[in-house]
């Protein structure tokens, strides 16, 4: 039976690892995310399960531990905000190029720079494009409930485990912080060296005894090796794209204008949905749950449909970039959002789908949907 | 049924955690709920406010423009909050540190003197449960025997030894709510 709790959605998410027998978590504090330490070494973890729990001196020594406890084949965590993010982002460069399973969660805060405490969706594009240098991508995850936050950490580390790549959850200050009841998961014992081979195969470095010897490294000074590295990347991101996109419709059917929102502006456009219907308006949403890959089949077969579309981001616009790309000039794509911790309220977002949108994208300065078929 | 509620006050005053003892009694009511405080620096001895929603469906948006009720608890939380309350929603508050009294005629406005009533209690941390049984009694959205088990479920242990009094806070606010007149600006039982 699972066990129902009021948790905030970091407090969900650090005792949804220790549930889900993870190995290891090194992290180093930073609002709005504090809590997932402190509940970490509240429960002593090293006592349920054995799992490891370290302060690190810093960012970078924290993901660089990850990098040291996923090499062995352990499931290893790191958690941070904003700029702490930016600080890992060497490590995790390096863990994609490693082909390490990794899990790095991030709540978003305000920036650039030091910026806000409060709750922002600016680090988009440092997760879904890259982020760290080099031909990669991290699988992203983006949770928009503390149902969400616990529940994501296990399918992360499936994820993690059988691509051989770090996963990134990418949450925010709002639902890091709110509470709401979550139903936790079962105790997991964690996994043995043995059990790991068996289920992903031997790759780790677990001090060699009787078989080929495995090598971690993301360094091939042989160019001609190295882009035959890089290829085997971008496979595994197609079969991601394949076989582990993740997306949700909510009232899309009879939709004739789409919202598209992730995280904590899904959550608030979702009411902007029931507001509109309220006032005749047939709105959708299409709520990308996984980031990489993105649903941009389904957003394209959408602009069939719709007459408009908005992003709606804690941010200037920057998902609504993929947006555009994915409908391919089909329909009017308009951006809204806040920034700088600021957090749009459903009215506000209701009323830019009407200025931007409805009153805009059909009568002037948009090319719409009949023009466009024209 | 849906009941969007701000609680907003002082840091300190137990706003954040009445917000939370409303949210889990919510769920002893099997209700959906949310709690979305404000968070950061303002808390340290300025004002806090948490947003609650109970609801019997999925909560969509935990950050609200308007809502059904608010629970004022210091003049700058009216000065924010008292234009955010819907049209007939409720405006309930303690006078306590008031200057500046509530003026819209399109809102149900209460007063509970909880401030008071904790001090003649003699234990003014229980300030914000007086305030908690206040608005159950404007708004009876959660049984009483379900707040009891929202209390032991968000009170560590070692303050269980408190549910009584806290209890007892509880029922005297249900008993010392006023309205509050706006044209004759005059409280009435």
């Amino acid at each position: 039976m699972s066990e129902l709790k009021l948790m905030k959605g970091n407090e969900a998410l650090a005792e949804a690892a220790i549930r889900a027998g993870v190995d290891a978590y090194f992290g180093y504090p930073i609002t709005p995310q504090s809590e997932v330490i402190e509940h970490l070494m509240a429960e002593r973890p090293e006592e349920r399960t054995g799992m490891v729990v370290l302060q690190a001196e810093s960012e970078i020594a924290a993901i660089n531990m990850v990098y040291g406890a996923a090499s062995t084949g352990k499931k290893a965590m790191t958690s941070s905000s904003s700029p702490g993010i930016s600080l890992k982002l060497e490590g995790i460069s390096y863990l994609a190029g490693a082909e390490l399973p990794a899990v790095i969660v991030n709540v978003v805060r305000g920036g650039p720079g030091l910026g806000t405490i409060q709750p922002s969706q600016a680090d988009y594009f440092q997760s879904v494009k890259g982020g760290g240098h080099g031909d990669f991508k991290l699988y992203v995850l983006a949770p928009a409930s503390v149902q969400e936050m616990s529940d994501f950490v296990e399918d992360a580390f499936d994820i993690a485990f059988k691509y051989r790549a770090p996963v990134l959850i990418l949450s925010d200050g709002l639902i890091g912080q709110m509470m709401e009841k979550v139903h936790l998961k079962d105790q997991q014992k964690r996994m043995t060296d043995e059990e790991v081979i068996e289920k992903y195969g031997s790759w780790a470095v677990t001090g060699k005894t009787d078989r080929e010897r495995n090598i971690i490294t993301s360094l091939d000074l042989d160019p001609e090796k190295m882009e035959v590295r890089v290829y085997k990347l971008l496979k595994k991101y197609d079969q991601m794209e394949k076989e582990d996109l993740r997306y949700e419709k909510i009232s899309c059917d009879d939709a004739e204008y789409l919202f598209v929102a992730y995280g904590s502006s899904a959550r608030i456009a979702q009411k902007a949905v029931s507001l509109a219907r309220k006032k005749g308006i047939k709105a959708g949403l299409l709520r990308p749950i996984t980031l990489f890959p993105y649903p941009k089949h389904q957003l394209f077969e959408l602009a069939d449909q719709v007459k408009g579309i908005l992003s709606v981001e804690l941010n200037t616009g920057q998902m609504v970039e993929d947006v555009q790309l994915a409908v391919q000039h089909k329909v009017p794509v308009e951006h809204f959002g806040r920034t700088g911790g600021i957090i749009h309220t459903p009215e506000e977002v209701l009323e830019a789908l009407e200025d931007k949108v409805i009153i805009n994208g059909c009568i002037g300065n948009h090319k719409t949907r009949e023009s466009s078929i024209l | 049924m849906t009941e969007e509620i701000i609680i907003a006050g002082f840091g300190g005053q137990g706003v954040l955690s009445m917000g939370k003892i409303l949210a889990y009694s919510g769920i002893m009511q099997d209700k959906e709920v949310s709690w979305m405080p404000s968070y950061g620096p303002e808390m340290r001895g300025g004002t806090a406010n948490v947003t609650v929603i109970l609801s019997d469906e999925r909560i969509s948006s935990p950050y609200l423009k308007m809502y059904d009720t608010a629970i004022i608890l210091n003049q700058q939380s009216m000065d924010k909050f008292e234009k955010s309350v819907k049209p007939d929603g409720v405006l309930l508050y303690d006078p306590n540190g008031i200057s500046h009294h509530p003026t819209r005629k399109d809102i149900k406005i209460y007063q509970i003197e909880g401030m008071k009533l904790a001090a003649e209690m003699g234990n003014k941390k229980i300030f914000n449960m007086v305030v908690l049984g206040a608005f159950l009694k404007i708004k009876p959205v959660i049984k009483l025997e379900n707040v009891t088990d929202g209390l032991k479920k968000s009170l560590s242990e070692r303050y269980h030894h408190l549910i009584p009094l806290n209890k007892e806070a509880i029922i005297k606010g249900l008993g010392s709510v006023s309205v509050y007149n706006v044209e004759e600006q005059a409280f009435h039982i």
